[in-house]
């Protein structure tokens, strides 16, 4: 679209005016690079940043370190994981040496199962989590994000509520989402305590005569 | 019947708030772009409800695909800290020059500035040491494709221990980013928190989908 730029006639009496450019410029060019480089932009960009889950590991032992203080049986629940999704608990510690050997629960990943049996140990703490969240939110506390965090986190440490110990175990045959799916649940119950831990020989022993 | 003369309009339309919007719009992209990386897999990662966002600078990154297969990034530049541990600004570290130059001594092979110089701009990469050289210099996609057989993790050859643990010396502040696929086993995932821990890593960030999850207790 180019433009004629009128030249301005002269005016009767002889008097030159200067010449008038239009003040338009002809922008058609440069609103389609910028068409193509807004889309190019918009195609090309990540906008969400990816998310993570964090997560840390029980150091190694070492030989010549202490052994671990003992876990309260009566506290700890083990999660066992295999393949085909399957998901299992037991309560206590297998022990060979200590017969008999507890029994699995077979369990799925569902709200109605390993969540419903986490929330039901950790029912003290979920509720009191809840209660704070509930009052901040209703505007009956007022408190920063971080001191709600923080004080979170002290409910979840709390020793005296006696939360549980969740150990959580999975064979050669489990799937990466299903272990990533338990730790998540621990988020979601409010669990503290938790580790990812080896699964033992005694444990895929009870494995293989577990419920289908 | 005379004919109705329709002033003549000039077919110009000022296009100035367009233009306006769209350099604002541009100004905009141009400023929070953050270039998608280039991937050497699809990779689909698992759902949780965490929200933290995910570190992006001073990372070593290990992919898992969906049939196991390994692969390993490392950020070119990050933060590197001087000896009182106050951060240094520093844009041009190129810790993955220094890595490679590390890797090719141990196995004993020389690689030329240039192909140094396009390792230190490329991303993830999953294959042997040896089809490492093919790989920079190869120009066909599918023979590129060909060779991303994944990093070997086997006892007698363990290769990506020794990215890993040239990673760290290179870079010690680097934090470790697992993305793998959900489909992925657990198996290949714990040999890698295995080799992870073999080099002292014990904390990692596992790339998750943001999905909301509520719990309500039952009465």
């Amino acid at each position: 679209m180019g433009e004629i730029i009128q030249e301005e006639k002269q005016e009767k009496g002889g008097r030159r005016k200067n010449k008038k450019h239009s003040t338009n410029i002809d922008m058609t060019p440069m609103v389609d690079l910028m068409c193509l480089l807004i889309t190019f932009f918009m195609l090309t960009t990540a906008f969400s940043k990816p998310k993570v889950m964090e997560i840390t590991m029980p150091e190694p032992a070492k030989p010549g370190d202490p052994p671990p203080p003992p876990i309260p049986a009566d506290r700890t629940f083990n999660i066992l994981m295999s393949g085909n999704d399957k998901v299992y608990y037991y309560q206590g510690l297998a022990d060979p040496k200590k017969p008999p050997l507890p029994t699995l629960i077979k369990t799925n990943y569902g709200k109605d199962g390993i969540r419903k049996f986490l929330l039901q140990k950790n029912k003290v703490v979920f509720k009191r989590v809840e209660d704070l969240k509930t009052k901040v939110v209703k505007g009956e506390l007022v408190m920063a994000d971080s001191t709600l965090n923080r004080k979170i986190k002290e409910i979840k440490k709390d020793k005296t509520l006696k939360p549980p110990i969740i150990l959580i175990k999975a064979d050669e045959k489990a799937k990466y989402k299903n272990v990533v799916d338990i730790i998540d649940e621990m988020a979601i119950c409010n669990v503290a305590s938790y580790a990812v831990v080896d699964i033992s020989p005694v444990e895929l022993e009870m494995l293989k005569t577990a419920p289908k | 019947m005379p004919k109705i003369k329709l002033p003549t309009k000039s077919p110009h339309i000022d296009m100035t708030p367009m233009v306006d919007l769209f350099s604002l719009l541009l100004t905009f992209f141009m400023l929070t772009t953050s270039f998608r990386p280039q991937e050497a897999a699809k990779i689909d990662t698992p759902n949780s409800i965490s929200d933290k966002q995910a570190p992006d600078k001073s990372i070593i990154i290990i992919e898992i695909t969906k049939d196991n297969k390994i692969f390993f990034d490392m950020n070119r530049n990050g933060k590197t800290f001087d000896k009182n541990g106050k951060e240094v600004a520093d844009t041009a570290s190129h810790f993955r020059k220094t890595l490679l130059e590390k890797m090719g001594e141990r196995y004993k092979i020389i690689f030329t500035a240039k192909e140094k110089d396009k390792f230190d701009k490329g991303a993830s990469f999953g294959m042997p040491v040896v089809s490492l050289k093919e790989w920079l210099n190869s120009d066909n996609p599918k023979r590129k494709a060909e060779l991303q057989i994944g990093i070997p993790t086997d006892t007698t050859d363990n290769q990506l221990n020794l990215w890993v643990r040239f990673a760290r010396i290179t870079n010690p502040n680097a934090e470790v980013v697992i993305k793998g696929d959900a489909d992925a086993d657990y198996k290949t995932v714990k040999k890698i928190i295995d080799i992870m821990q073999d080099n002292k890593v014990n904390k990692f960030n596992l790339i998750t989908n943001l999905q909301k999850e509520e719990a309500k207790l039952e009465e």
